[in-house]
């Protein structure tokens, strides 16, 4: 542990934990309260991005389609408080539940395929939650529909901003401790392993379909718990949170940051985020009006990640040892 | 005569109209090399696919160590004590040797749904991978990845996995290829050691090894046996001789 302090990697990730940590105080201190929603956003999305890079990084699944569980966990908070059940204790399970379930029923089905065919797969059911979440007439359809935030009575009031950030964060940290231990137990291994070379897996003796899709169902629970966090966080739901865009930008994400590295997805967030952020005015400032095509520099920027940093961000900060 | 481990019974596998595998019935008995040999497109591969679980027969029936394992899943094969090596070297190229091993046996130790302790300092796990390690001459490469190791040692790695659970029959699918005459030798000499406790069903092209090696020889020729017997047997066999040994026995 201590050791790990004193490469590069362990100074960069304990000061971005340490920032995060603070940041709500940080945030007041400087009378920047625009940035603490940012950093809300980046914690949630950290989250996702933890879930996804346990099937994709480690695991070598390319799901196409990780954003659904965004809509799931969201769509089931926000159904049930536009019924009038606002307790968290019975929201968070069901949510939990629902996003546990259908990951497990798609993870069945699309798990018998491949490469492209998985990808594809994935980001049919996908499209599938996502139209149906806009037929949802009852639920604003199209426009989506504003929520009151899961109560928690006597515990945590999620209407007060600091204390949902810490909620987050707090969270976080358990989904990347519950990673660390993950990669490198017995049921990582085989993952890792199935990454590697399924065949040698399956003349191991490994019914690898079954380690999947219980990865898969993981991933998708915890996607289900971001979810709920993004629909607390924004008080409203909407079909576009798990569009595929978004589903785009959480493999852009741990593409960026490392993949099936344990910090890539922290990493690749705040990047993304930053980036997102900085530069339009950054390219404002070199000229009028630029900043609307940000684009133009971002994607260039991940072609040359993709060519030239496969590892990412995190194979920047140096030499792995695990 | 002793109760065979492995064996099957009038299996037959067609692709199309072509017969890959045409009535074959063969076994492997406790304590014997039993060498598979054949010209090019005999069928060898399509059979030890079938016997692996890779894919299914048509007709026939495959037994093993008392089960009828025909429409068994490869996994649950394996997990029977039915081992096997890769034609192709296959090794899991982003973990090193010791790794490797180590995944094997945690492949023989129950079930792997435990995500929670670190198996890479799991004693339970090392510990045997390191013996077999040893046992296979690779004892000092241990943490080495296994893209670093050369290709004699990474199939004295395979054999070292395959041997991880124990298995009461070995299926080794070319095991000398690629290898150099030394490399060879040795791989005969450890294989005759093993033999007492691992029978084995060898497939191989290197007729100087399957003559050394095997107590029995079965030749298959276009997906028929044509011929069973001791190696003299083969040797002096008129039909084997014309459809397949020719040059090399004379």
């Amino acid at each position: 542990m201590m050791a790990a302090l004193r490469t590069p990697r362990g100074i960069a990730t304990a000061l971005i934990l340490l920032v995060l940590a603070a940041l709500p105080l940080l945030t007041q201190a400087f009378d920047q309260r625009y940035l603490l929603s940012i950093g809300t956003r980046i914690i949630i999305w950290s989250i996702a991005a933890v879930s996804l890079n346990m099937i994709l990084g480690y695991g070598g699944m390319v799901s196409f389609g990780h954003a659904m569980f965004f809509g799931i966990g969201g769509y089931a908070v926000g159904i049930l408080s536009a019924h009038g059940v606002s307790s968290g204790w019975i929201q968070w399970p069901v949510a939990l539940l629902a996003a546990t379930a259908w990951a497990a029923l798609i993870g069945l089905l699309s798990l018998r395929t491949r490469g492209l065919y998985f990808i594809m797969i994935t980001l049919a059911f996908a499209q599938l939650v996502y139209y149906v979440g806009s037929g949802l007439e009852a639920y604003g359809g199209d426009d989506g529909l504003n929520i009151s935030r899961s109560r928690f009575p006597g515990l945590i009031d999620l209407r007060d901003k600091a204390s949902f950030y810490w909620l987050c964060f707090a969270l976080l940290c358990a989904s990347l401790w519950f990673c660390s231990r993950y990669a490198n137990s017995r049921f990582g291994l085989v993952i890792r392993g199935a990454k590697s070379n399924e065949l040698r897996m399956t003349a191991l003796g490994f019914p690898v379909f079954r380690y999947r899709l219980a990865a898969f169902t993981i991933a998708g629970a915890l996607g289900g718990l971001s979810g709920i966090l993004l629909a607390n966080e924004g008080a409203y739901i909407s079909p576009a949170m798990m569009s595929w865009m978004k589903s785009g930008d959480l493999i852009v994400i741990i593409v960026l940051g490392g993949m099936g590295t344990l910090f890539g997805p922290l990493y690749g967030t705040i990047a993304f985020f930053v980036l997102e952020e900085a530069l339009p005015p950054v390219l404002n400032l070199v000229h009028k009006g630029w900043g609307e095509y940000w684009m133009i520099v971002f994607g260039p920027l991940l072609v040359l990640i993709a060519l030239y940093a496969r590892g990412g961000i995190d194979s920047l900060l140096g030499r792995r040892h695990d | 005569m002793k109760e065979p481990l492995l064996r099957t019974e009038r299996l037959v596998k067609r692709y199309g109209g072509l017969l890959a595998t045409d009535n074959v019935s063969i076994d492997v008995r406790p304590g014997e090399i039993h060498a598979l040999i054949g010209p090019n497109g005999a069928g060898k591969t399509t059979l030890v696919h079938q016997l692996t679980g890779v894919v299914a027969p048509d007709s026939g029936t495959i037994h093993f160590a008392g089960h009828d394992i025909t429409r068994l899943p490869t996994h649950a094969r394996v997990r029977l004590g039915l081992g096997r090596s890769f034609q192709i070297t296959s090794v899991l190229r982003e973990f090193t040797a010791l790794e490797n091993v180590a995944l094997a046996v945690q492949g023989h130790a129950g079930h792997s749904f435990r995500f929670l302790a670190d198996a890479r300092r799991d004693e339970t796990l090392r510990a045997p991978a390191r013996r077999l390690l040893d046992e296979v001459g690779l004892g000092a490469r241990g943490s080495v990845l296994a893209s670093a190791l050369s290709h004699g040692e990474q199939r004295q790695l395979e054999l070292a996995m395959a041997l991880a659970g124990d298995p009461t029959v070995l299926l080794l699918d070319e095991p000398m290829a690629g290898m150099g005459v030394e490399e060879s030798q040795r791989l005969i000499g450890f294989l005759r050691a093993l033999k007492q406790k691992h029978a084995m069903l060898l497939i191989e092209h290197d007729m100087d090894a399957v003559f050394q090696l095997a107590d029995r020889i079965t030749v298959l020729v276009y997906g028929r046996a044509i011929a069973s017997g001791t190696p003299g047997e083969i040797r002096a066999n008129a039909e084997v001789r014309q459809a397949y040994l020719g040059e090399e026995m004379a």
